[in-house]
């Protein structure tokens, strides 16, 4: 293994509750604190412990998006990446542009390994892996909890709906994380000073002759149906004597 | 008319409920007429319970030895093939349909629509983004074919009552080899399952260790309930990960969700706001599970739950 590539992608930070705007156009993001999607900050750390069992292992962090994108590919070379590049664009960029971004790079940087969040949580789309591996011609494994390796090849264990799924994948691979791989270290402030230091490449959608098709046309954004506060009862009793009255037991 | 593909997911012996839930999706499509597709070693059991869902036309079985255990890499080229005589192709937002629609989107060089919560045209549909904060209602090109995962909680199970024909089909499909199934670990488990059982107890941090657990898993055999945990009760290792509700876990609608020592972080409440009825119990008052239950009650849970044991006999 000499090279790791993990997608970062920018979105509102995971404790910041998102208001619909009241015309229906979309969400409300101006002055929202944005960070690292937190699937994303999970492939990072699970990229530098590979590197840090291993010998020679480049890390690459890439990431699609605006300008201040910058920030959020900081905060992956302060965690430990190696260098990074930002596919710039103010464009809106869907899972299988996405993708095709992604499969520019792998053919420029030709990693062993391509680790991704298992969905961001801005769109939830849980795609773009899955779509990079199918358009790449290689492996995925998605929804990773455990990752191990042997020459050529890795061994990853998914969580699924019934459990646990081990599966076999030939290198280079496509992978997918899941919450409980491991859990992120804490940025400290001499790796952010280092982190300035460190390269970071900005390429363009043409550069890499990509276009950025919108292929879902969004006709309205809404709030979701509100569930209304219902009655408190005070104790066991009364709980059972409503469930009942409501032919729930 | 509008032709839909629906990709079945089963075990071998037994359809999986996401397939009949995807079933009455696909039949809110004008003009629908619906296939179901089952991959697998033999199908045979399969295909009939496909076949008796109503509004299902026709069943396909593609029967092949690499079938035997769902690997995306080796089901996405197929479903790819298959996909050529129809207008949509519709899989389970479940991990199988979530590891294998994608894929095959992108074999096929088109978009794909994740967790169908609406159907308002053969080509808009409405989705959940954020967590379920916010709604979208999208529309996609009616010109290319449409790949979309159903969100199975939106939806009912079709129910039996159908006559499908069933057809065998073989597609000459080479498949890659780097891709292998080694093997899968389940609780195994006589309770319901917890994506569609009609009762689900669920328990939080608050139960405090593996231990306790078991209170709920008494209590829900005497409902005939599910048990299910918050995403703070699996990562302090109380709870397997399939038991996760929530996000980025199950998303599910049962008649009656009994959530016990959850806080209800919006992670969490994504997971469980198309039950029908919510009961909270949490010796937090102000606990934000309170805001969206239709029942609440204060108190010590390691008193209530054996109470409600004993009153519900």
């Amino acid at each position: 293994m000499q090279k790791i590539m993990v997608g970062i992608k920018r979105v509102v930070d995971f404790n910041v509750r998102i208001r619909v705007k009241a015309d229906g156009s979309g969400v409300m993001l101006d002055g929202l604190k944005m960070s690292v999607n937190p699937f994303d900050e999970i492939a990072l750390e699970e990229a530098l412990r590979i590197k840090e069992r291993g010998s020679n292992i480049e890390v690459v962090a890439v990431s699609i998006g605006v300008a201040d994108t910058q920030q959020q590919l900081r905060t992956a070379l302060a965690m430990g990446a190696d260098r990074a590049i930002l596919v710039q664009t103010d464009a809106a960029i869907e899972p299988l542009t996405a993708a095709k971004v992604f499969l520019a790079l792998a053919k420029q940087e030709n990693p062993d390994l391509i680790l991704l969040g298992k969905q961001a949580i801005d769109d939830d789309a849980n795609q773009t892996g899955q779509m990079l591996a199918a358009l790449w011609e290689r492996p995925q494994a998605t929804f990773a909890s455990k990752i191990e390796f042997s020459t050529g090849k890795a061994s990853v264990t998914s969580e699924v709906d019934a459990g646990l799924k081990t599966i076999e994948v030939d290198l280079p691979a496509v992978m997918t994380v899941d919450l409980r791989l491991n859990e992120p270290r804490y940025v400290k402030l001499p790796d952010i000073m280092k982190a300035k230091k460190k390269p970071l490449d900005v390429t363009s959608l043409d550069a890499l002759s990509v276009g950025a098709t919108g292929w879902l046309k969004t006709l309205k954004t809404e709030p979701p149906p509100q569930r209304q506060k219902g009655i408190m009862v005070k104790d066991a009793a009364e709980l059972v004597e409503v469930l009942k009255k409501k032919g729930l037991i | 008319m509008h032709k839909i593909l629906i990709i079945g997911e089963h075990d071998g012996k037994t359809l999986n409920p996401a397939t009949a839930k995807c079933v009455t999706c696909a039949a809110g499509i004008p003009e629908a007429e619906i296939t179901v597709a089952v991959f697998g070693a033999d199908t045979s059991t399969v295909a009939t319970q496909a076949a008796a869902l109503s509004g299902v036309k026709a069943v396909l079985r593609v029967d092949r030895a690499e079938n035997l255990h769902p690997l995306a890499a080796i089901f996405a080229p197929q479903l790819a093939a298959l996909a050529a005589d129809y207008t949509h192709v519709f899989g389970p937002s479940t991990s199988f349909g979530k590891d294998l629609m994608p894929r095959t989107a992108a074999l096929l060089g088109v978009a794909q629509v994740s967790d169908l919560m609406a159907v308002e045209g053969a080509y808009r549909f409405r989705r959940p983004i954020y967590a379920g904060n916010a709604i979208v209602t999208v529309e996609a090109d009616p010109s290319r074919k449409l790949i979309a995962t159903v969100r199975v909680a939106s939806f009912q199970a079709a129910p039996a009552g159908g006559n499908a024909t069933v057809a065998s089909k073989s597609l000459d499909v080479s498949l890659p080899s780097h891709t292998r199934y080694i093997g899968a670990k389940s609780g195994s488990t006589d309770r319901p399952d917890l994506q569609t059982a009609a009762r689900v107890i669920s328990g939080g941090r608050a139960l405090g260790s593996a231990e306790n657990f078991k209170l709920l898993f008494s209590l829900a055999d005497k409902l005939g309930a599910a048990v299910g945990a918050s995403r703070a009760a699996v990562d302090a290792g109380y709870a397997p990960n399939e038991m996760q509700v929530g996000q980025t876990g199950k998303i599910i609608s049962p008649e009656i969700y009994i959530a016990i020592g959850i806080s209800g972080a919006i992670q969490h409440l994504t997971g469980i706001k198309d039950a029908r009825t919510i009961v909270a119990i949490n010796k937090d008052g102000e606990a934000p599970i309170f805001e969206v239950a239709d029942v609440g009650l204060v108190g010590d849970l390691f008193q209530i739950v054996p109470e409600l044991e004993r009153l519900i006999g």
